[in-house]
Order: structure tokens, then sequence, then C-alpha cells
């Protein structure tokens, strides 16, 4: 059997965060990124919230790099809560959100583990957005590129609040999905599909 | 026994739980760390490799700055074996677990995952109607208690699968449908990690024997040798088909692949899988008849 041709150009970038479409359509899949800058934490009840209840979210998203996230917090008082630990959620599940959040709200980035379904790569290529893969499960690394949480609202939907973090470093993260049309999910399911074909004839 | 002896054991109980739900989270075992560092030797693709490098620094600073592993503190699982001749009864046992769980969450504090299936209301400290989840098994002439803590991420147990093949399906047919599981799953539960399958029994005990063989220290075999074959075979032809770290493409797919097995019905043939991700937490418990407590990540 030939080898699996895996993805072999490597293109390491910086990227600060809010950021405009132009530095996101350089992006492509596969590339590396490290982000500086601002972003924020959502996950599945933050979205439901804005899109299924049509509640306004009261932050500006606009060039906004969006973590799917639900960390780990001390209280220090109102409103103000310390990092114990942050990581990343799967993304799969919010995949039907990608569109309006581009639309309607101007986010550029959505950074979470596991990838997007396909039907992410149409919208993302036609508004400029990309997804970010970053490691799942490594919370303890991802905690300290956090420098500091400086917002949350919603704290009723704790721990799904919506939350601004600034931070430094983040990542090694993995464009897996670019604003052209490409999908590294999307190539690994297709190859693996086809290996399953040869694998289950040899069974 | 006197009561003043039940209720140290059952503090000691507590204690433990609370100690164990801790260490599991932030101090993942040797054989896993290992398997991890065996992965990242075999690794030829550029972001798999990525993936793997990235989880060994996650680990170290893990250890350094004394923090989790993985935010997601999941939702608590346990399993007992109770001697016949231990001194608190399993209800006690039980409440022990629980107040332990929730002690854990207040102090450290733990992010509190639980909710309410319907309402989804955040029950409070990671413990609930029915939770914490406790499996008994009860061992005869033995006075003696084990408590094995294996905190389970949303990520991979939403990558959970049943099938009823028929016994016509024969061993292919397990095998087609772990493979297709773990493709189809593709990154999401945060490979390479743990594929726990069930085989036999029923449908509920096979998902039982599956989340049961997650638990395993990594790389274990099942004593029977028919069932051990298949583990082999499969943990091989997992790692053909390319998904890899975190779903980005491959050779490491899955650090290992673990079958239990149940005699079953003439008629069934059922297949469970069970994901646990890279980060494969479990730590246990050994409380001995005078509530003194050993912790170690055998059983």
């Amino acid at each position: 059997m030939p080898p699996v041709k895996w993805t072999t150009t490597v293109s390491s970038k910086r990227l600060t965060f809010p950021a405009d479409e132009a530095a996101i359509r350089e992006l492509r899949a596969g590339d590396e990124v490290l982000v500086d800058g601002h972003i924020i934490g959502i996950r599945d009840r933050t979205q439901m919230r804005i899109f299924d209840e049509g509640v306004e979210p009261p932050l500006d998203l606009n060039g906004a790099f969006l973590l799917h996230t639900a960390p780990g917090v001390r209280k220090l008082g109102p409103g103000k809560y310390e990092k114990v630990c942050i990581g990343t959620t799967t993304s799969a599940r919010m995949v039907r959100f990608t569109e309006g959040l581009g639309r309607d709200y101007g986010v550029r980035a959505i950074c979470g583990k596991g990838g997007l379904p396909d039907e992410a790569i149409e919208p993302m290529q036609r508004l400029g957005m990309v997804y970010f893969a970053i490691v799942g499960g490594a919370a303890a690394l991802e905690t300290t590129q956090i420098e500091e949480i400086e917002e949350v609202y919603w704290e009723e939907l704790m721990p799904e609040c919506l939350w601004k973090f600034r931070v430094k470093d983040f990542g090694p993260l993995t464009v897996g999905i670019d604003a052209h049309g490409n999908s590294l999910f999307h190539d690994v399911q297709e190859q693996a599909q086809e290996k399953l074909k040869e694998l289950f004839a040899r069974l | 026994m006197t009561t003043s002896v039940t209720t140290d054991l059952e503090a000691a109980v507590e204690d433990a739980a609370a100690y164990l739900y801790v260490w599991a989270l932030k101090d993942i075992p040797q054989d896993l760390r290992d398997a991890l560092a065996d992965a990242a030797t075999k690794e030829t693709s550029v972001p798999g490799q990525r993936v793997l490098q990235t989880i060994l620094k996650n680990v170290q600073i893990a250890d350094t700055d004394k923090n989790l592993v993985c935010q997601d503190t999941g939702i608590a699982v346990y399993t007992c074996r109770v001697g016949e001749h231990f001194s608190l009864h399993p209800a006690r046992i039980y409440a022990a677990l629980k107040t332990g769980t929730e002690r854990a969450t207040i102090e450290h504090p733990l992010r509190s995952n639980a909710v309410h299936t319907i309402t989804r209301e955040n029950t409070g400290p990671n413990t609930g109607y029915r939770l914490p989840i406790v499996h008994w098994e009860f061992i005869p002439d033995w006075d003696g208690l084990d408590v094995k803590c294996v905190p389970k991420g949303s990520g991979s147990e939403n990558m959970s699968f049943l099938k009823m093949c028929v016994p016509a399906d024969g061993v292919k047919g397990i095998k087609q449908f772990v493979l297709e599981s773990i493709v189809g799953a593709g990154g999401k539960p945060c490979p390479p990690g743990i594929v726990g399958v069930g085989i036999g029994g029923s449908a509920d005990y096979a998902m039982y024997l599956a989340k049961e063989a997650i638990a395993r220290p990594v790389g274990t075999r099942n004593p029977d040798p028919h069932v051990a074959k298949l583990e082999e075979e499969l943990f091989e032809l997992l790692n053909e088909t390319g998904i890899g770290p975190m779903g980005l493409g491959g050779d490491v797919t899955v650090l290992q692949c673990h079958i239990e097995h149940a005699d079953t019905h003439m008629t069934l043939n059922p297949v469970a899988v069970n994901y646990q991700c890279w980060a494969a937490r479990r730590a246990t418990a050994h409380v001995n008849a005078a509530g003194e407590v050993d912790y170690d990540r055998e059983f």
C-alpha cells in the first residue's frame, strides 16, 4: 500500500485579535498559528441565547476570535474571576451557529477542538472566517497562555457565560478550515472512509 | 462493629473520594504517560506531531503548576469492589462517595458540570440525582474496599456507540462496527485515546463492559486469548485509519484497544464502544478494615 500523504507544507504565523478579513484570508489549512490579543469564550448555551432566544450579545464581536470553552474559575468578587483551569470543548455541537456569527456579528475566527462538520466550509469561505483546531485536553498549558479574565457577561449561565480573555502566545493552533474552502477534517475523513473500504475487504 | 468504627470508615471513604477525584484530574498514570511518549516516537504527520508534543508539554505543566490536565472535570464515575466482611454498608459507601465528590468540587474548586437532563439547570457540586455514578462488585472472603475513580469527560463520552450485531455478523461485524465508529468520531473524542469495547451480555451490560475496558491500565490484555487476539487486531486496524492525533491526520489514532466480554444469548452479538480521551484519568484507593487507605493506579 502507498503511504498516506500527510500535510508537509507548514507555515507558522502570528495573529493579533480582533483581526480583519485580509489577515484571515492569508491563512491556509494546515498553517500553525499563535494568537495574541483578546479572545471571547462562548459555548452551547451562550449561542442558544443569542440565536434561539434572540438576545443581542452585550459586547462587540466584530473581528472576534471565539473560543469554545466553559472555564474553571474562582470567584474573587462581583463580576471578577480568576482562572483555575481553562480548556477547550468539542466544536461540532455548535456548527449551526457558524454562519450567523460571521454574517450578523462579524466574527472572524472560531477555535475549538475536534473540527467543524462540512456545513461550516461554505459560510467560512463566503464570509472570510477560519476554524482553528486547538489540542483538546491541553488545558494546563492553555491556562498559562491566558493572561487575564477581563470581562464576564451572562454570569447566570455559569460556566457557559460570555468571557473576554487577554491572551499571549495562545496555541499552537492549526488552521483546520480556511477561508478558501479547504478543510483538513473533510480531507482526513474522506481518506479514512476510503481506507475503511480497503480494511473491510481484508477482514 | 460499633457505630463509631462505621462512622470512621465512612469518613475514610469520603476523604478517599475527595482525594481521588482531584488526584486523578491532575496527575495522569505512568502507563498512560509512557503510551503518549511512545506515540510521539511513531507519529510522522506534522499536525499530528504538533498535537503530541503539545500534549506532552501540557502533562508536564500540569505537574509543575499542580493544575488539572484538562478543564473537563467530567462526571465522576466510581467502581467499588466491596469485600463481604467490609463493615461499611454500600448505602453508606455511596453517601461517602457523593459527599467526597462535593467536597473536592467546592474545596479545590472544580468546575461543576452536573445539570438536570431536561431543564439543564446546574445541580451544584458535580453531584445530583443518580450522580456520581457508582458500579459495584462484591468480593467473598475479604474485609477491604477498593474504589476506582474515573472522571469521564463529555468529549469522549459523547462518542459512545452501540450496535446489536446478529450472530451471522460474527467477529467481522464487531470489527467493522468498531472501525466505523472510531472513524466517524474523527477528532471529537480527543484522540489518540483508549477505545473500550464491550461484547456479549446484553445491550446495557455491553456498554458497561466498554466503560470498564477504558479504565484498565493502558496496554493490558484480556486474559481470554480469543479476546486478547481481537484486541491486538483492532489496535492495529484502528491505527491504519489515518484519523491521527486530534483528527488532523496521522499515524497514531488510538493508544490502545481494550475489550471486556460476557457470555451472551445464542442469538445476541452486542457490541458497545466507549471512547476514553488521551487524558485517560484514573486513580484508585484501597481501604482496609481499619480505615487505612493506600492510593495507586492498580485495578
